[in-house]
């Protein structure tokens, strides 16, 4: 298992190499370079800017540059941010990059979860009322024109009834006088939240190894008592209010990228639940008399679970596209809403870093679901 | 509905399949027939296809309409959907407290409007851009006007005839790299497969939006470039390896060996079993490809990246940078049209492709 983790990771390598080469060259094939606009000065005489040309390693042939733009890439340089002048643009993405880990994850795993539990009722229920309706709803929710659904949530929810913040992070004027830094106290929630998750899949874990009643006592109570647990932590923290600004802002775009998201997963796990109760092991199970819900969940569901997993790597493009319009349209102050700046105001450094950046991104949830997708597929876990 | 699904697929009469003086054309013709009205009642089958499928219609018809509608009955000076011009004058009173903004005005706007010595209780005459939808008058404006004074109804149309052309070229550049790419990579193997599916892979990986928007802030991108860029992009990841994976199993069928001893070259091979056979299910995706085309036009026009002169995604652009968003209701005919009309084409597109996936892929069929 290790050993097929490490080899998609120097395969995820070289391709990410692969992507940033492209990536110079692309930016190399656009017409004039940086030395133009350092040398516009009529007034600098040709040899001048011979040596700025020079000094910005411009006069080495393409594929030396590309490579030293690959090895810089992997050591953190990522060169000057054109607008924000001497800030570097590594350093701006890892002011941002933190805010934007959070959107997609919290989206991406409340996406999978309804999706697939809805989806799972759609293919039970095939033919019926509630199978039409979900299927029109799915089908407008993953179609709808994406920056216009999140103009009306914002619209809706944001303007006209006023219960969520009109975009932004924070609340500047309730942090006046803030013990901390609005991102330190950011950190700390999202290292919360890493511990909480570990914490639910250990209890989830744990349900499953004991002797099945009590089994079924820890999954039902167990879950419920760690978000109390959770909530009662930051409840008592002195940071208390800040923590809720931040979390009041963040609810309306997880949500809403998290409500066109879900809809692809919903109808694939349809179309897959479909094909798995055609089996005959659904046949066999029906024939033992076993509990509906039981098929449902533990025979059908589980082996339906298989292509959802994979399409985690096919709708990844779908969800960082997703979710740099998001940031754009909620001002969120994360990666794509600084690759979207940058693209604007022609801030190449930086819109080339971000870009990278996300490819990293794509890399890591690859990677992410093709574990997940060896270790929930046994025949791939033990060969 | 379900009478017609749980009869297996009626076959019309098994004609006789010519005798040897037919040419074989006409064989050719009368099984292509033949199989087209199978699949046609397949297709029909699944109501939520032809709904699709009218909606797409309708979207054609509108596209078609424009140039005629500019032909005969629109001016072109008031009409044009990036030149014309046109403020629709209304009469308004001066309040003090607008209560009502489609017939009331406040001193102030009336002021700056129409005349410094305007007075409260007088009925001026307003010229409005964005003006609501008007019926009456010289120059029916039936979706109101934009903030530069364009017609609406007439940008839409305008527009439905780009987006069709965004989606053709999209979908066909898909067809052609997907099946290409997919028969080519199954029939050699080998190094062939190696190097043309790893690309696919990177492909794959890339995602599309902020490639494309980085490369839109790099370079010009008109509508055909965007066309081109969005069918290598998506014909040359995700379809060319579902289609490899069809083609695979093309590949091993004994119809190949025996066309093979029969003397056939390997670009025979390919051109007349290989890819006939991946076809169908190219065109599924290519339904897939046409959704996703209109969307990111629309996104990239949206965010003011494309230089097109106009597209839906740009009627909404200019409503949300001259400042009309959260007043969404009141400024309705800026935003709902364009919007509905992306999410629909889109939608009708992706329906259309469900229902075939039903009729190319047959364990998604019920029972």
């Amino acid at each position: 298992m290790l050993k097929y983790v490490a080899k998609r990771l120097i395969q995820g390598l070289l391709l990410l190499m692969l992507f940033l080469a492209l990536l110079y060259i692309l930016l190399d094939a656009q017409p004039g370079d940086i030395s133009l606009q350092l040398s516009a000065n009529p007034r600098l005489p040709p040899e001048a800017q011979e040596i700025v040309r020079e000094r910005l390693g411009l006069d080495q042939p393409l594929l030396g540059r590309t490579v030293t733009y690959v090895l810089n890439f992997f050591q953190g340089d990522l060169g000057l941010s054109f607008t924000q002048y001497p800030r570097t643009v590594g350093s701006v993405i890892l002011e941002k990059l933190p805010r934007t880990i959070l959107l997609f994850l919290s989206a991406t795993i409340l996406a999978y979860y309804m999706g697939f539990a809805l989806g799972k009722v759609m293919a039970w229920r095939r033919g019926k009322t509630v199978e039409t309706g979900l299927t029109l709803g799915g089908v407008a929710a993953y179609t709808v024109f994406y920056p216009w659904f999140a103009i009306l949530m914002l619209w809706f929810w944001g303007f006209q009834f006023g219960l969520f913040p009109l975009g932004k992070f924070i609340d500047v004027d309730e942090w006046t006088g803030a013990p901390m830094a609005a991102n330190r106290v950011f950190m700390r929630m999202l290292i919360s939240l890493g511990i909480l998750g570990l914490v639910l899949g250990a209890v989830s874990l744990l349900a499953h190894r004991l002797p099945p009643e009590r089994g079924e006592q820890v999954a039902r109570y167990g879950p419920p008592l760690v978000l109390v647990a959770f909530l009662a932590f930051w409840w008592l923290s002195p940071l208390r209010s800040y923590v809720a600004d931040i979390a009041h802002h963040t609810l309306l775009p997880v949500l809403t990228l998290a409500s066109v998201q879900f809809a692809g997963v919903m109808l694939l796990t349809r179309a897959s639940m479909l094909e798995t109760l055609k089996e005959d092991y659904i046949l066999t199970a029906r024939a033992k008399g076993l509990p509906q819900r039981d098929i449902r969940n533990r025979h059908a569901a589980r082996n339906a679970l298989l292509p959802v997993v994979t399409s985690l790597v096919l709708a990844l493009s779908f969800v960082i596209g997703g979710g740099i319009l998001t940031e754009g349209i909620f001002s969120w102050p994360g990666i794509g809403g600084q690759l979207l700046d940058a693209t604007l105001t022609e801030d190449i450094p930086l819109a080339t870093g971000t870009l990278g950046v996300i490819g990293i991104i794509a890399l890591v949830g690859h990677l992410i679901s093709d574990v997940l997708y060896m270790y929930l597929d046994p025949r791939i876990r033990t060969s | 509905m379900t009478d017609t699904l749980t009869a297996p697929p009626e076959v019309p009469e098994q004609e006789p399949l010519g005798s040897i003086e037919e040419p074989l054309w006409r064989v050719r013709l009368r099984l292509t027939k033949r199989s087209l009205v199978q699949n046609w009642k397949l297709f029909v089958a699944n109501r939520i296809g032809l709904v699709g499928l009218v909606m797409i219609v309708i979207f054609a018809l509108m596209a078609i309409a424009h140039p005629i509608l500019m032909a005969t009955v629109w001016p072109s000076q008031i009409y044009h959907p990036i030149n014309g011009y046109d403020a629709p004058v209304s009469e308004k009173l001066v309040v003090e407290e607008v209560t009502d903004p489609v017939t009331e005005v406040d001193l102030t706007t009336a002021r700056i409007q129409y005349g410094p010595f305007t007075e409260i209780g007088e009925t001026v005459s307003i010229s409005q851009q964005p003006a609501p939808p008007s019926f009456g008058g010289p120059n029916p404006h039936y979706l109101g006007t934009d903030p530069l004074g364009r017609d609406v109804l007439s940008q839409l149309l305008y527009s439905t005839r780009s987006a069709f052309f965004l989606g053709l070229i999209a979908a066909m550049v898909t067809v052609v790299f997907a099946t290409v790419v997919g028969s080519v990579a199954a029939f050699f193997g080998g190094w062939v497969d190696s190097v043309l599916m790893r690309l696919a892979d990177l492909i794959l990986l890339v995602p599309l939006l902020p490639v494309l928007i980085v490369v839109s802030a790099l370079f010009r991108i008109s509508l055909p470039l965007l066309g081109l860029l969005i069918g290598i992009l998506s014909g040359f990841g995700g379809t060319a390896i579902i289609l490899k994976s069809q083609a695979l199993q093309v590949t091993v069928k004994p119809f190949l060996d025996a066309a093979r001893i029969a003397g056939g070259g390997n670009g025979h091979l390919i051109l007349r079993h290989v890819i006939p056979n991946v076809l169908p299910l190219s065109f599924l995706y290519m339904m897939f490809t046409v959704t996703d085309a209109i969307a990111l036009e629309a996104t990239l026009s949206f965010l003011g990246l494309l230089s097109i002169p106009m597209s839906w995604g740009i009627m909404i652009s200019i409503a949300r940078t001259q400042g009309y968003l959260l007043g969404s209701l009141e400024y309705w005919w800026l935003l709902v049209p364009a919007g509905l009309a992306v999410s629909l084409l889109a939608a009708a597109f992706f329906l259309v492709g469900r229902a075939m996936d039903e009729v190319v892929n047959p364990r998604l069929r019920q029972r």
